[in-house]
């Protein structure tokens, strides 16, 4: 009845129109894009990381070496924020007012770093009644190491924050976590660290906790860091540590029977809690700058010339060649003369047979038998009867690293033929050339520990176990197979009996042998001594040994810079360890040995 | 006297079931917004879902009411109503409760409700009452002043509160005198206007004088459909901005571009309008006045824009347009709302699951955005139910004012399907981003005592009057 009747239509078109924008708009929104599923996640989850305790470490006889204590990051969830009393804060906390805004503003862009890290135990106790009045920070508990007793800090080593580019290459860290960082907490760090737990809660707008997110069905539950028995005596370790203190130097213990490392001592040391926590870096700072370089683990890292020490190892060998017997002479006077060629030597009986000459620790006996070995006439060439004698070394655990649990392992030095046909030129260099090795000097150094493995090689009359340093972990059966295995030397054990013979006697047999100091009461200690050159200052001192002949229960290595004669040092601590570790005490009349040791000083000259 | 009518064979069951559906729906979205695993309760009046129980039972009963009352009370009260509706938003202005910022509420024995819902209802009315009334044509001057004044008396009032947001939505009576016969050409007017006024603030006043220039001659040809003068005229225009613009670069005297622009426009116009003059050609000075007016109209939006907004002001708006993001600050409403929306996907996070909604980042969810929880919760299964929902129901309610035999049916539900449309489009909009953020409620979804009665008693007067097109027949 009106003329406009059309315009319904329009008016119905304009409707349509616009549904269907919407409806399209819709689409995009919903189906087709996804980034705003992704947005919703993540404005309402928060994932909450809970953090295991992390494994105690004991040692050999349950004694607690390491174990935890709680640590408080306080952190600030700036959203949720609120007028507060900031003096009062300031005051608790013993911060400036700046650096409380400062922390507030990092805190909008770096929601997960700590405000203030690692809290005292004091502070947090006051700050945990009055938190309620300061809505938006809050606290993490987080674990620190505790050290029962200061020894043992290479062996132990130390945690620390995890670094950036591990985090990249690990999954399992992320930015805050903490992580061993040498000693034990490296080596056995997948072990100790437990697994990481998580929670995941729904969040509201202002991040308050709703409850738990699709019912807890991405929780995890954190799984405690499993417990370490390492192998270490800890009264043994203390005593070596206390008898090194003023001497640069280390001692190596190992069980023979088992390759258990019994101690392991690099001195100077340091106090393990230094580097705990807050402080770390600044005194991580102190030690390295030191010149004494306590840092430094010379038991496995020092690269030592073994002097005298390695004469045993040729004797064998030239034993097992054949080259000489068990009554084999050799002239000494005062040294060794050969073709413009010296080698000195201190006065004692002569001529002496193989295990006098161990007894007396004669260089010239040695210059002649290794000539003997190297110009052995069924080697067609110096190098082949130098690489057949090196094998023979080789096979001591020298020239390599021992594959142990340790992280820090270096191999020493045992040059290879083509080292000296380099320099001299093919077959252009003999015996004579190298014949400082006979005695333990020149192109051979060794590390402590290999020193302690040959040892307990000669101990078991012919084959050692890998040194290592875990006894146990906590829930799981064995420890890596291969430190079950025995490994042999190229030397038959009738030849060992012979240099063994040798040892005993160089402690026990009376005036003129070089090791006397070392002989206990009613336990036979065979040993050793060593004289290392040291052509830049003092000669160092050094003494092998292992005790008792029969069962043999400890073999040790003792390295002292600077001791000059290895009677002097060396071979008095070796069998203070040795007592101290199969009698528990220091037998009276032998006291003097052990305040001598403690009062002497070798620091302060050097 | 009137002859009993069987109420019962003329109502419009479809509306009444379109109706329905969206309040159960709406009431359910009510309740997954407050939904706490700890207050499981339907009833609980501390929670928005039982208030809004309550407000529905209330409707309820007032859409019995209103079948109860003889169908001619609507067109006879009309303009009591009306009346009592700006009286009554007279009385928000001076006795109303400030809330957030407006008066927009007033207490009535402990209950609030406010004016300016009903006054869409009686505007509605009114507007229908005074366009059916004997000897009134809409083409008239007078007509035409009395419907503005109608629309704006309660646009003005409620502009006052201030409410602009609402005050908008009375502009959308312009539908209701569209279909009564207001010329086409006053809507293109309007759109034009609203269109300048966005363009004028996102694009440069180059392009626009262009952009312009070049609408003036579409539409010059439009009217007149003789491409000759488009020519003629054009060509006067490039030869004079050429004779400004080489000896410019010549003589290196800097006159900016849109400065040279402006004189060749004044020039080739005048110029034209002479030309137009001399033959007699009709529309040129109207379509060039209205071209200068549009520019004038452009740079002064864009002057007050820069020079009478405050900075904040500037920067809403700038975020409206999309010419800025701000996630945290005044954008955060809408990116909120379509994060949640866009959370739901397909199918939506099911029934109760909405975490977006449920964890208060949508702001006003239960009353501006409750178009969120159903996007988020149902997904996009649900939204596309939810505003077919709508469309069908504003289908519903053109055809059921179009069988209407008296006008004033007719044009009242032309008012309800305006009413209900604009907010409709501006709700959904808005949490899409696609219209600006301004505080009004989508019928029947959103929480709101006043405006879910409102609308009921906006929706059944008109099934009433249907209801009773037969008795017309007398």
């Amino acid at each position: 009845m009106d003329h406009y009747t059309v315009r319904k239509y329009v008016i119905n078109i304009i409707f349509i129109v616009i549904a269907t924008i919407f409806i399209i708009r819709l689409f995009f929104l919903q189906v087709i894009n996804t980034s705003y599923k992704l947005s919703a996640e993540n404005n309402s989850k928060r994932i909450e990381i809970l953090y295991p305790a992390r494994g105690l470490i004991f040692d050999r006889n349950g004694e607690l070496l390491v174990y935890n204590q709680p640590a408080y990051d306080l952190m600030i969830a700036p959203y949720e924020l609120k007028t507060f009393d900031s003096t009062e804060l300031c005051n608790i906390l013993d911060i400036d007012i700046k650096r409380l805004r400062s922390g507030i503003k990092k805190s909008f862009k770096h929601r997960r770093d700590p405000f203030i890290k690692q809290i005292s135990p004091e502070t947090y106790a006051i700050l945990q009644e009055k938190l309620y009045k300061f809505p938006g920070f809050y606290v993490r508990s987080r674990t620190l190491r505790k050290y029962s007793k200061e020894i043992a800090a290479h062996v132990l080593g130390y945690v620390g924050e995890v670094d950036e580019l591990l985090i990249e290459k690990d999954d399992y860290y992320a930015l805050g976590d903490y992580i061993g960082i040498s000693g034990i907490e490296k080596s056995y760090e997948q072990y100790l660290r437990g697994k990481k737990g998580q929670k995941v809660y729904l969040v509201d707008v202002h991040s308050r906790i709703k409850g738990e997110y699709q019912g807890g069905r991405f929780d995890k539950d954190a799984q405690v860091g499993r417990n370490i028995i390492c192998t270490i005596d800890d009264e043994l370790q203390e005593y070596g540590e206390k008898l090194m203190k003023n001497y640069k130097g280390s001692i190596v213990a190992i069980e023979p029977s088992t390759g258990e490392v019994l101690c392991l001592i690099s001195s100077p040391s340091y106090n393990p809690s230094l580097l705990i926590g807050r402080q770390r870096s600044s005194n991580y700072v102190k030690l390295e700058n030191d010149t004494l370089e306590p840092l430094f683990n010379r038991a496995l890292m020092a690269n030592y010339p073994p002097g005298s020490t390695f004469k045993p190892m040729n004797a064998m060998i030239a034993l097992q060649e054949g080259v000489v017997t068990y009554h084999t002479q050799f002239y000494c006077d005062l040294g060794f003369y050969a073709r413009g060629v010296h080698v000195g030597c201190h006065d004692h009986p002569s001529p002496l047979n193989l295990p006098q000459s161990i007894q007396y620790s004669c260089n010239a006996y040695y210059c002649n038998l290794y000539r003997r070995i190297l110009e052995d006439k069924k080697f067609n060439s110096i190098a082949d009867a130098y690489n057949n004698w090196r094998n023979h070394i080789i096979s001591f655990g020298f020239g390599h690293t021992l594959n142990s649990d340790f992280t820090n392992e270096l191999r020493g030095f045992l040059a290879p033929s083509s080292y000296f046909d380099r320099y001299y030129g093919e077959n252009r260099w003999k015996a004579l050339t190298v014949i400082s090795l006979a005695i333990g000097q020149g192109e051979i150094l060794i590390t402590p520990l290999q020193l302690a493995n040959m040892s307990a090689t000669i101990a078991n009359r012919g084959y050692y176990y890998i040194p290592h340093i875990v006894k146990k972990i906590d829930g799981i059966d064995t420890i890596n197979s291969r430190f079950a295995e025995r490994h042999y030397s190229s030397i038959d054990s009738g030849y060992i009996e012979i240099i063994v013979e040798g040892m005993d006697n160089a402690v026990n047999g009376g005036p003129g042998s070089t090791a006397r100091i070392a002989a206990l009461k009613d336990i036979i200690v065979c040993g050793k001594t060593g004289t290392a050159e040291n052509p830049q200052g003092e000669d160092h001192s050094v003494f092998t040994a292992f005790a008792p002949k029969g069962d043999p229960k400890i073999a040790v290595a003792v390295y002292v810079e600077h001791g000059k004669w290895g009677a002097s040092y060396a071979a008095p601590i070796a069998s203070l360890m040795i007592e101290k570790y199969l009698t528990d005490t220091i037998s009276y009349y032998r006291k003097w040995i052990e305040r001598r040791m403690l009062e002497q000083n070798l620091l302060n000259k050097h | 006297m009137t002859r009993p009518v069987n109420i019962f064979e003329s109502i419009d069951w479809i509306a009444i079931l379109l109706y329905l559906i969206m309040v159960i729906f709406g009431w359910l979205n009510i309740f997954a917004v407050n939904y706490n695993e700890q207050f499981k309760t339907i009833f609980d009046l501390n929670q928005e879902h039982g208030r809004q129980l309550i407000w529905i039972f209330i409707s309820f009963l007032s859409i019995f009411i209103l079948f109860i009352i003889d169908y001619k009370f609507y067109p006879f009260f009309a303009y009591f109503i009306y009346g009592l509706s700006m009286l009554s938003l007279l009385a928000v202005l001076i006795i109303g409760d400030l809330i957030h910022g407006s008066k927009s509420w007033l207490a009535i024995f402990g209950i609030n409700f406010q004016p300016s819902e009903f006054a869409k209802i009686a505007t509605s009315l009114a507007i229908a009452k005074y366009l059916s009334s004997f000897n009134v044509k809409l083409k008239t001057f007078k007509s035409i002043v009395v419907l503005l004044a109608l629309i704006a008396l309660p646009a003005v009032l409620v502009f006052l509160q201030p409410d602009w947001g609402t005050s908008i939505i009375f502009c959308f009576f312009f539908l209701v005198l569209f279909r009564e016969g207001l010329p086409g050409w006053v809507l293109v007017l309007g759109a034009i206007v609203v269109v300048l006024f966005i363009a004028s603030l996102l694009f440069p006043k180059l392009i626009i004088v262009i952009a312009l220039i070049i609408l003036t001659q579409l539409v010059y040809f439009a009217v007149n459909k003789r491409i000759k003068h488009n020519i003629i005229t054009g060509l006067i225009f490039i030869f004079i901005y050429l004779a400004i613009k080489i000896p410019n670069l010549y003589l290196k005297y800097n006159i900016s571009e849109y400065l040279i622009l402006l004189i060749t426009l004044v020039l080739s116009s005048l110029i034209s309008m002479i030309l137009a003059l001399r033959h007699k050609i009709q529309n040129v000075l109207v379509i060039l006045f209205l071209l200068f007016c549009f520019i004038a109209y452009a740079y002064s939006v864009d002057y007050v824009f820069r020079n009478v907004l405050k900075p904040h002001q500037q920067k809403r708006v700038n975020i409206l347009l999309g010419k800025e993001s701000d996630p945290r600050g005044y954008g955060y409403n809408i990116n909120q709302s379509k994060i949640a929306i866009g959370s739901g996907g397909f199918k939506g996070k099911g029934f109760l699951n909405g975490t977006q909604t449920k964890l208060d980042f949508v702001p006003e969810q239960s009353t501006d955005f409750i178009f969120c929880t159903v996007g988020e919760e149902w997904g996009f299964i649900g939204t596309t139910i939810v505003i077919v929902l709508f469309t069908l129901l504003l289908l519903r309610i053109i055809f059921m004012a179009e069988r209407q035999r008296s006008a004033f049916s007719r044009i009242y539900g032309y008012g309800v399907a305006a009413m209900i449309f604009a907010h409709f489009a501006i709700n959904i909009g808005m949490t899409m981003g696609l219209t600006p953020v301004i505080g009004i409620p989508l019928p029947f979804f959103s929480y709101g005592g006043s405006s879910f009665l409102a609308f009921s008693i906006l929706l059944f007067i008109l099934i009433r009057l249907d209801a009773a097109r037969m008795a017309y027949l007398k």
